[in-house]
């Protein structure tokens, strides 16, 4: 603890003192991909296994040393209220700055009845959390579980119980794999294996989401409380997607487990720089920032047009942005050789060899942009910086939502053949 | 056949240079690649191996799969993976050459198939017998390749081979610390393993009559290399020392083998510089490669010279040699003229002219000579059509004799020659054969 707050942390969660546990060896997997290690962590983990009374007086001892930074307690204890009534007094007489209430944990907390167990539950998660409420002096943050079908039903039930402040997501449920030479769930604890909980880089999407969905319903943000985000934050440009989405403090762990705490220096450095050009001068500037533009499908202007557009000069030439547009989507991408000629693939001589033919024969490949649909899967495989530019064009009819179809012209909305006649109508042509 | 094992392995200083990847470090390579569709590195392999695909397979770990892919377009892929030039093949034409670092494709085909022949793995079966025979004569790349291919198609290759390997210039003539012989010898094994017969000791003209092989065989195959060093015409030639012969003491002999103090190396080609190479790591104090043109004509490959620079190899270049010293048996010096440059010869590069007067002595006990090589001598003695001193081949790689096809160095009219390009010809020819024998019923 002493180490992270001298290496620049604003604070810590101290997570997660409660019941009695004992841990398992093996307990994190991970999901390494095209030679990167760990962009997800899967653990088995429980709260803490150092005794309650350890755990709090440590976090006195914290706190007396660093009065200026943010101490957090998370806790998770039996569901019972005389037990939350006796763990929130005794943290909050560490002097702890605030309490975490650990709805979260998807794996053997969960199986005790707590973590998820009260998380998934709207009516227990207001429950215990009203409990909480009951005692607490402090500010009760209460961490939401993403293994949910709708993060806004816990979000509320925390509202109305009166917590102070949201945090999410907790981790993913999750199997890491699969182990192919002894067929053991991986990693292998005794002989067997189970769901844990994912974290690190591959679940920032999912937090996202997650976090603008809390961010633009009606009740959740009519009770103006802070939401703290977390959730794959690896480095500043996550944490500032995090505020713009709407949270008001970020917390990371994943990556200081496998970088260590140093990595603090450029989440504030950078965070800082990007703010400085972008002429922000404190965090609630930039909170929820984005979040007006967060959308419905069905609010979507159905006459936005953009097509790709390849740029020859910094083009490579891995036809990655080829085989994609005619492999899976809308073949708009052709091949054209020195002469201007429409070529296939592979056509060269089998005797020709050798760099300068091989990189004088290749083609150029080029966007046919009528056909194209604007689809964006060539902009997302090409491995080429600013080389396919989603170039925006005029829109070739009226704006108009599926929203106002729907309202103003069911038919179309509901029936093919009305559908069609309205694309004729309104020059709409899928290649 | 002599037992491979018995062949002096590679000597100290002479160790393959590069060590193989590591499980990880080819994991985090493959990852690299960018897997282009119908990618430049594939046009530009001659032999045309699906090079993302064998990549792709090897950062799924299924390296059988990767071995496979490689070996189908390319039989000797071990030795293709170490001595090709891949600077001016596949990994020139990466598509991360120009700004990043191309993926090092040899390495990686180099970590597939040391991956099946340390586990002694086929990867093929020969087909069910066609009934139909082939001879090949000449047991070098292009032979391997061609007796390789159609042995997988189920015809009956027999190979005659003149020395007591076949492997050619990969078990003779390349550098130990580029291919070691074991990697040659296991390709030899591996083509046996597809059911063809190696006769060593067959050389053609010489114990072997071409007349009874067209009697006893349905086609023939001849990929004969080229000779020896040609002859300087100089005084003291005697004591000039055959390059092809001195690598090959490197890699069969190497306990036997002198090394001078004091070494020249006359011509600046890629064999010229493992010449030098040897010179020095097996003992050499100065080694000194001789040309007589300038740096700007040398026909090395741009980094087999960046690398003999490191090696602490001498140039003089603009010199040519004119006389051998030797006393009482003992190499002393060469002497050397100076050159300047003229006009264009018949090779399109300028013609050296000597400069008068500016002879000097150039202190050396030890001359080698690698200058390139002799033409095919067969082509007058099997009265074969000519292709500037090779063999004239047409589309097919059929000689002006019907039924005898020929491909590798001897046919390397134009182009420059190599192990990858004698492997295509092999195959390409052995698909010709394959046509024109099923053809024929």
């Amino acid at each position: 603890m002493h180490r992270a707050l001298e290496a620049g942390w604003g604070g810590v969660v101290w997570k997660t003192i409660g019941a009695p546990v004992l841990n398992v060896s093996n307990r994190y997997g991970a999901w390494h991909y095209g030679g990167q290690k760990m962009l997800g962590l899967n653990n088995v983990e429980l709260i803490s296994d150092r005794s309650i009374e350890v755990n709090l007086r440590e976090i006195a001892e914290i706190k007396r040393a660093w009065p200026d930074r943010a101490v957090i307690v998370s806790a998770m204890v039996e569901s019972k209220p005389e037990v939350w009534h006796d763990v929130i007094r005794r943290i909050q007489d560490t002097g702890a700055d605030g309490i975490e209430l650990n709805y979260g944990c998807p794996h053997g907390m969960n199986e005790r009845g707590m973590g998820s167990a009260v998380g998934q539950v709207p009516e227990y998660c207001e429950q215990i959390t009203r409990w909480v409420m009951e005692v607490a002096k402090l500010p009760v943050i209460v961490k939401l579980t993403p293994n949910v079908s709708n993060i806004v039903m816990p979000g509320r039930a925390a509202v109305a119980a009166g917590a102070n402040a949201l945090s999410l997501i907790n981790t993913i449920n999750s199997i890491i794999g699969v182990d192919l030479d002894t067929l053991e769930i991986s990693p292998n604890i005794g002989g067997k294996g189970g769901h844990g909980g994912y974290a690190g880089p591959a679940i920032k999407p999912v937090a996202l989401n997650m976090l603008a969905a809390l961010g633009t319903d009606e009740i959740i943000s009519n009770s103006h409380l802070p939401i703290s985000g977390m959730g794959g934050i690896t480095t500043w440009r996550d944490a500032a997607e995090f505020l713009l989405l709407g949270a008001s403090s970020v917390q990371v762990c994943t990556a200081v487990m496998h970088y260590g705490f140093r990595i603090i220096e450029d989440l504030c450095d950078g965070l800082s720089n990007w703010m400085d050009e972008k002429s922000f001068a404190s965090i609630p500037e930039v909170v929820g920032r984005s979040l007006h533009r967060v959308s419905d499908f069905k609010d979507l202007d159905l006459s936005f047009r953009a097509v790709a557009r390849i740029d020859q000069q910094k083009c490579i030439r891995c036809d990655l942005c080829y085989v994609a547009c005619n492999d899976t989507a809308h073949q708009c991408i052709d091949l054209f050789d020195k002469d201007g000629k429409v070529v296939q693939p592979g056509a060269y001589d089998i005797r020709s060899n050798g760099k300068e033919d091989a990189v004088s024969a290749r083609p150029a490949v080029v966007v046919r942009e009528d056909d194209c649909v604007g689809c964006r899967l060539c902009f997302n495989v090409c491995p080429v910086e600013d080389c396919i530019e989603m170039v925006e064009l005029p829109p070739a009819r009226p704006s108009v939502t599926w929203d106002q179809l729907t309202r103003n012209q069911p038919k179309v909305t509901e029936d093919w053949e009305q559908m069609e006649k309205y694309r004729a109508k309104m020059g709409i042509d899928i290649h | 056949m002599q037992d491979p094992a018995r062949v002096t392995g590679n000597s100290v200083g002479l160790e393959e240079l590069l060590p193989p990847l590591t499980a990880n470090e080819a994991a985090v390579e493959a990852a690299r690649c960018l897997m282009c569709f119908d990618a430049p590195c594939t046009h530009a392999c001659p032999t045309h191996i699906d090079i993302p695909k064998f990549i792709k397979k090897i950062s799924t770990g299924n390296l059988r799969g990767s071995a496979r892919t490689i070996l189908e377009s390319n039989l000797l892929g071990a030795t293709c993976a170490r001595v090709c030039p891949v600077q001016e093949l596949c990994e020139g034409a990466c598509v991360l050459g120009a700004e990043h670092k191309p993926i090092s494709i040899g390495r990686l085909q180099r970590y597939a198939m040391d991956h099946i022949n340390s586990r002694k793995i086929d990867m093929f079966r020969p087909a069910a017998p066609k009934g139909k025979s082939v001879a090949v004569i000449g047991g070098g790349p292009a032979g391997l390749s061609c007796a390789g291919e159609l042995a997988k198609h189920g015809y009956s290759v027999t190979l005659f081979e003149k020395r007591d390997f076949a492997g050619g210039l990969s078990t003779y003539g390349i550098i130990g610390l580029r291919e070691p012989v074991d990697v040659a010898l296991a390709e030899v094994e591996m083509i046996r393993r597809l059911g063809v017969v190696v006769e060593s000791g067959k050389e053609l003209g010489a114990n072997l009559d071409l007349a009874e092989l067209q009697s006893k065989f349905d086609s023939i195959f001849m990929g004969v290399g080229l000779g020896a060093t040609p002859d300087l015409g100089i005084d003291g030639e005697e004591h000039i020392i055959d390059g092809l012969q001195y690598i090959e003491q490197s890699k069969v002999s190497a306990r036997q083998m002198i090394i001078g103090r004091n070494v020249a190396v006359i011509g600046a080609g890629n064999t010229a510089i493992d010449c030098a190479t040897i010179a020095k790591r097996l003992g050499a104090e100065t080694v000194t490669m001789i040309y007589r043109r300038s740096e700007n004509e040398m026909t090395a490959y741009p980094h087999e010279y960046d690398f003999i620079k490191r090696e602490g190899v001498r140039f003089s270049f603009l010199t040519q040699p004119v006389r051998l010293l030797a006393e009482n048996g003992r190499v002393k010096a060469l002497e050397c003229v100076r050159v300047s440059l003229g006009g264009k010869d018949a090779s399109g590069r300028p013609a050296p002219q000597p400069v008068a007067g500016s002879n000097f002595m150039l202190e050396a006990d030890q001359v080698v000579k690698a200058i390139g090589q002799q033409k095919p001598s067969l082509i007058s003695k099997l009265g074969l059509k000519p292709d500037k001193g090779f063999i004239h081949v047409d589309g097919n790689f059929e000689t002006s004799l019907p039924g005898l096809f020929a491909g590798g160095d001897c046919i390397r009219a134009r182009g420059a020659a190599s192990t990858v390009m004698a492997v295509q010809d092999g195959k390409l020819a052995a698909r010709a054969i394959q046509e024109r024998l099923e053809a024929y019923g």
